[in-house]
Protein backbone atom coordinates (compact mmCIF):
# COMPACT_ATOMS: atom_id res chain seq x y z
CA UNK A 1 0.00 0.00 0.00
CA UNK A 2 2.72 2.47 0.98
CA UNK A 3 4.39 1.88 -2.35
CA UNK A 4 1.47 3.61 -4.10
CA UNK A 5 0.70 6.23 -1.18
CA UNK A 6 4.10 7.96 -1.14
CA UNK A 7 4.09 8.77 -4.96
CA UNK A 8 0.58 10.04 -4.18
CA UNK A 9 1.77 12.38 -1.78
CA UNK A 10 4.82 13.41 -2.85
CA UNK A 11 3.14 13.60 -6.22
CA UNK A 12 0.53 15.73 -4.56
CA UNK A 13 3.39 18.10 -2.89
CA UNK A 14 4.77 18.59 -6.50
CA UNK A 15 1.29 19.45 -7.88
CA UNK A 16 0.88 21.93 -4.64
CA UNK A 17 4.20 23.26 -5.22
CA UNK A 18 3.54 24.10 -9.50
CA UNK A 19 0.32 25.89 -7.59
CA UNK A 20 2.08 28.18 -5.42
CA UNK A 21 4.52 28.68 -8.61
CA UNK A 22 1.45 30.05 -10.80
CA UNK A 23 -0.09 31.79 -7.58
CA UNK A 24 2.38 33.61 -6.64
CA UNK A 25 4.83 34.00 -9.52
CA UNK A 26 2.27 33.79 -12.23
CA UNK A 27 5.00 31.21 -14.10
CA UNK A 28 5.21 27.51 -14.86
CA UNK A 29 7.50 25.01 -12.96
CA UNK A 30 9.51 23.93 -15.86
CA UNK A 31 13.05 22.84 -14.22
CA UNK A 32 14.85 22.56 -17.30
CA UNK A 33 14.16 25.70 -18.26
CA UNK A 34 14.75 27.21 -15.07
CA UNK A 35 18.30 25.25 -15.31
CA UNK A 36 18.81 26.60 -18.96
CA UNK A 37 17.69 29.87 -18.14
CA UNK A 38 19.69 30.40 -15.12
CA UNK A 39 23.58 28.86 -17.03
CA UNK A 40 23.39 28.91 -20.32
CA UNK A 41 20.96 31.40 -21.89
CA UNK A 42 20.27 34.18 -19.35
CA UNK A 43 17.73 36.54 -19.27
CA UNK A 44 18.01 40.15 -17.87
CA UNK A 45 16.21 40.05 -15.04
CA UNK A 46 14.96 36.40 -15.36
CA UNK A 47 17.89 34.77 -13.48
CA UNK A 48 17.97 35.47 -9.55
CA UNK A 49 14.80 33.75 -9.27
CA UNK A 50 16.01 31.07 -11.27
CA UNK A 51 18.58 30.71 -8.79
CA UNK A 52 16.46 30.94 -5.70
CA UNK A 53 14.48 28.20 -7.43
CA UNK A 54 17.53 26.30 -7.74
CA UNK A 55 18.91 26.88 -4.47
CA UNK A 56 15.58 25.63 -2.27
CA UNK A 57 15.53 22.15 -4.51
CA UNK A 58 19.31 21.93 -3.34
CA UNK A 59 18.16 22.92 0.13
CA UNK A 60 14.91 20.07 -0.24
CA UNK A 61 18.02 17.72 -1.22
CA UNK A 62 20.08 18.22 1.52
CA UNK A 63 17.19 17.81 3.95
CA UNK A 64 16.34 14.97 2.28
CA UNK A 65 20.37 13.94 3.04
CA UNK A 66 19.88 14.20 6.40
CA UNK A 67 15.94 12.95 7.29
CA UNK A 68 15.50 10.30 4.51
CA UNK A 69 18.67 9.46 2.84
CA UNK A 70 16.83 5.94 1.30
CA UNK A 71 15.65 8.92 -1.14
CA UNK A 72 18.89 8.94 -2.88
CA UNK A 73 18.78 5.11 -2.85
CA UNK A 74 18.23 2.70 -5.75
CA UNK A 75 21.33 3.55 -8.23
CA UNK A 76 20.72 1.54 -11.33
CA UNK A 77 23.85 -0.73 -11.96
CA UNK A 78 25.30 0.90 -14.91
CA UNK A 79 28.73 2.05 -16.17
CA UNK A 80 29.11 5.64 -15.60
CA UNK A 81 29.90 6.95 -19.40
CA UNK A 82 26.42 6.21 -19.93
CA UNK A 83 25.45 8.75 -17.30
CA UNK A 84 27.54 11.18 -19.71
CA UNK A 85 25.59 9.99 -22.96
CA UNK A 86 22.36 10.19 -21.04
CA UNK A 87 22.89 13.73 -19.31
CA UNK A 88 23.44 15.09 -22.77
CA UNK A 89 20.59 13.44 -24.36
CA UNK A 90 18.70 14.96 -21.64
CA UNK A 91 20.16 18.49 -21.64
CA UNK A 92 19.57 18.85 -25.00
CA UNK A 93 16.39 16.75 -25.64
CA UNK A 94 14.73 19.05 -23.01
CA UNK A 95 15.76 22.71 -24.45
CA UNK A 96 14.84 21.09 -28.19
CA UNK A 97 11.65 19.68 -26.58
CA UNK A 98 10.83 22.82 -24.51
CA UNK A 99 10.17 21.00 -21.36
CA UNK A 100 10.75 18.23 -19.61
CA UNK A 101 8.65 15.89 -17.17
CA UNK A 102 8.05 19.19 -14.70
CA UNK A 103 7.13 21.57 -17.31
CA UNK A 104 5.46 19.09 -19.99
CA UNK A 105 4.35 16.49 -17.68
CA UNK A 106 2.71 18.16 -14.72
CA UNK A 107 2.36 21.94 -15.93
CA UNK A 108 1.32 21.25 -19.22
CA UNK A 109 -0.63 18.23 -19.10
CA UNK A 110 -2.92 20.18 -15.90
CA UNK A 111 -3.04 23.35 -18.79
CA UNK A 112 -4.52 20.52 -20.82
CA UNK A 113 -1.77 22.00 -23.52
CA UNK A 114 -2.00 19.66 -26.82
CA UNK A 115 1.99 20.34 -26.93
CA UNK A 116 2.66 18.87 -23.88
CA UNK A 117 0.53 16.17 -24.09
CA UNK A 118 2.21 14.99 -27.06
CA UNK A 119 5.64 16.09 -25.54
CA UNK A 120 5.05 13.83 -22.57
CA UNK A 121 3.66 10.64 -24.42
CA UNK A 122 6.92 11.19 -26.80
CA UNK A 123 9.10 10.86 -23.94
CA UNK A 124 7.43 8.16 -21.99
CA UNK A 125 7.18 5.83 -25.10
CA UNK A 126 10.45 6.64 -26.09
CA UNK A 127 11.94 5.45 -22.17
CA UNK A 128 9.83 2.60 -22.69
CA UNK A 129 11.25 1.76 -26.13
CA UNK A 130 15.42 2.82 -24.95
CA UNK A 131 14.71 0.24 -21.98
CA UNK A 132 14.41 -2.23 -24.32
CA UNK A 133 17.10 -1.66 -26.62
CA UNK A 134 19.51 -0.81 -23.86
CA UNK A 135 18.49 -4.08 -21.96
CA UNK A 136 19.41 -6.07 -25.11
CA UNK A 137 22.49 -3.94 -25.36
CA UNK A 138 23.47 -5.10 -21.47
CA UNK A 139 23.90 -1.76 -20.61
CA UNK A 140 22.21 -2.67 -17.69
CA UNK A 141 24.67 -5.18 -16.68
CA UNK B 1 12.36 40.25 -3.59
CA UNK B 2 9.24 38.46 -2.50
CA UNK B 3 8.55 36.20 -6.01
CA UNK B 4 12.70 35.14 -5.11
CA UNK B 5 11.30 33.73 -1.73
CA UNK B 6 8.41 32.70 -3.25
CA UNK B 7 10.28 30.36 -5.82
CA UNK B 8 12.54 29.31 -3.12
CA UNK B 9 9.73 27.68 -1.24
CA UNK B 10 8.46 26.46 -4.23
CA UNK B 11 11.68 24.93 -4.89
CA UNK B 12 11.83 23.09 -1.80
CA UNK B 13 8.56 21.93 -1.79
CA UNK B 14 9.02 20.76 -5.20
CA UNK B 15 12.57 18.44 -4.34
CA UNK B 16 10.84 17.05 -1.18
CA UNK B 17 7.57 16.20 -3.32
CA UNK B 18 10.26 14.68 -5.69
CA UNK B 19 12.24 12.64 -3.29
CA UNK B 20 8.92 11.12 -0.50
CA UNK B 21 7.50 10.69 -4.31
CA UNK B 22 10.88 7.90 -5.32
CA UNK B 23 11.30 10.25 -8.11
CA UNK B 24 14.93 10.25 -6.91
CA UNK B 25 15.48 6.91 -7.09
CA UNK B 26 16.85 5.84 -10.68
CA UNK B 27 15.51 2.18 -10.17
CA UNK B 28 12.15 3.35 -9.58
CA UNK B 29 11.95 5.25 -13.13
CA UNK B 30 13.73 2.45 -14.88
CA UNK B 31 10.79 -0.21 -13.26
CA UNK B 32 8.05 2.48 -14.21
CA UNK B 33 9.59 2.41 -17.70
CA UNK B 34 10.24 -1.18 -17.93
CA UNK B 35 6.09 -2.23 -18.96
CA UNK B 36 7.53 -4.88 -20.91
CA UNK B 37 9.63 -6.27 -18.05
CA UNK B 38 9.33 -6.31 -14.08
CA UNK B 39 6.79 -3.35 -14.57
CA UNK B 40 6.90 -0.89 -11.46
CA UNK B 41 3.83 1.28 -12.10
CA UNK B 42 4.28 3.00 -8.50
CA UNK B 43 5.90 6.42 -10.32
CA UNK B 44 2.10 6.67 -12.28
CA UNK B 45 0.94 8.53 -9.05
CA UNK B 46 3.15 11.11 -8.59
CA UNK B 47 2.24 11.94 -12.31
CA UNK B 48 -2.01 11.32 -11.14
CA UNK B 49 -1.25 13.10 -7.61
CA UNK B 50 0.51 16.25 -9.11
CA UNK B 51 -1.97 16.61 -12.08
CA UNK B 52 -4.93 16.09 -10.15
CA UNK B 53 -4.22 19.06 -7.92
CA UNK B 54 -2.64 21.56 -10.62
CA UNK B 55 -5.70 20.32 -12.93
CA UNK B 56 -8.05 22.28 -10.42
CA UNK B 57 -5.87 24.66 -8.71
CA UNK B 58 -4.85 25.92 -12.47
CA UNK B 59 -7.98 26.98 -12.97
CA UNK B 60 -8.70 28.61 -10.21
CA UNK B 61 -5.68 30.86 -9.77
CA UNK B 62 -6.44 31.78 -13.70
CA UNK B 63 -9.60 33.82 -12.43
CA UNK B 64 -7.66 35.89 -10.77
CA UNK B 65 -6.10 39.38 -12.52
CA UNK B 66 -2.78 38.86 -11.84
CA UNK B 67 -0.20 36.75 -9.67
CA UNK B 68 0.45 37.88 -6.49
CA UNK B 69 3.98 38.87 -6.76
CA UNK B 70 3.98 39.83 -10.80
CA UNK B 71 2.52 42.43 -12.83
CA UNK B 72 1.85 39.70 -15.52
CA UNK B 73 1.55 36.35 -16.29
CA UNK B 74 4.18 34.31 -18.03
CA UNK B 75 2.55 31.05 -19.27
CA UNK B 76 4.13 29.72 -22.38
CA UNK B 77 2.52 31.37 -25.61
CA UNK B 78 3.36 28.81 -28.23
CA UNK B 79 0.41 26.36 -29.27
CA UNK B 80 1.86 24.34 -32.15
CA UNK B 81 3.14 20.48 -31.90
CA UNK B 82 5.98 21.30 -33.90
CA UNK B 83 8.76 18.29 -34.63
CA UNK B 84 11.86 19.97 -32.51
CA UNK B 85 8.83 19.41 -29.68
CA UNK B 86 8.74 15.98 -30.66
CA UNK B 87 12.35 14.79 -31.66
CA UNK B 88 13.64 16.77 -28.40
CA UNK B 89 10.78 15.04 -26.63
CA UNK B 90 12.12 11.58 -27.81
CA UNK B 91 15.98 12.00 -27.36
CA UNK B 92 15.21 13.37 -23.57
CA UNK B 93 13.25 9.70 -22.96
CA UNK B 94 16.05 8.10 -24.54
CA UNK B 95 18.53 9.84 -22.15
CA UNK B 96 15.79 9.55 -18.97
CA UNK B 97 15.36 5.75 -19.91
CA UNK B 98 19.54 5.38 -19.55
CA UNK B 99 19.97 7.46 -16.58
CA UNK B 100 16.84 7.03 -14.55
CA UNK B 101 17.55 11.11 -13.96
CA UNK B 102 15.14 14.05 -15.25
CA UNK B 103 16.51 17.37 -14.27
CA UNK B 104 14.71 17.97 -11.54
CA UNK B 105 15.35 14.68 -9.44
CA UNK B 106 19.04 15.14 -10.77
CA UNK B 107 18.79 18.64 -9.33
CA UNK B 108 17.93 17.54 -6.26
CA UNK B 109 20.23 14.33 -5.71
CA UNK B 110 23.43 16.50 -6.32
CA UNK B 111 22.54 17.24 -2.79
CA UNK B 112 23.64 13.42 -2.29
CA UNK B 113 26.40 14.04 -2.69
CA UNK B 114 27.14 11.11 -4.70
CA UNK B 115 28.94 11.54 -7.43
CA UNK B 116 26.52 9.74 -10.30
CA UNK B 117 24.04 12.19 -10.03
CA UNK B 118 26.71 15.03 -10.58
CA UNK B 119 28.26 13.74 -13.78
CA UNK B 120 25.08 13.29 -15.00
CA UNK B 121 24.07 16.48 -14.03
CA UNK B 122 27.30 18.11 -15.21
CA UNK B 123 26.51 16.29 -18.80
CA UNK B 124 23.53 17.47 -18.84
CA UNK B 125 25.01 21.42 -18.71
CA UNK B 126 27.39 20.05 -21.38
CA UNK B 127 24.41 19.17 -23.75
CA UNK B 128 22.38 22.32 -23.04
CA UNK B 129 25.42 24.03 -24.21
CA UNK B 130 25.29 21.65 -27.51
CA UNK B 131 21.80 22.63 -28.23
CA UNK B 132 22.73 26.77 -27.86
CA UNK B 133 25.61 26.15 -29.98
CA UNK B 134 23.61 24.04 -32.47
CA UNK B 135 20.45 26.51 -32.55
CA UNK B 136 22.67 29.39 -33.53
CA UNK B 137 22.82 27.95 -36.69
CA UNK B 138 19.79 26.48 -36.79
CA UNK B 139 17.33 28.61 -35.23
CA UNK B 140 15.07 25.40 -33.94
CA UNK B 141 13.36 27.81 -31.20
CA UNK B 142 11.51 30.41 -34.02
Amino acid sequence: MTEYIMPLLGGALIGLAASLMLFLNGRVTGISGIIYGATIAPEKGEISWRWCFISGMLLGGFILKVISPQAFAGILPTANWTLVVAGILVGFGTVLGSGCTSGHGVCGISRLSPRSLVATLTFMAAGIFAVVLFRNLNIYQ
Amino acid sequence: MKNKIAALFVGLLFSLGLGISGMTQPEKVFGFLDIFGNWNASLIFVMIGAIAIHLVTYRIILKRKLPVFSNQWHLPTKRKVTVPLVIGSFIFGVGWALSGYCPGPALTSLASLNGRPVLFFASMIVGMIGFKMVDRKFNFTR
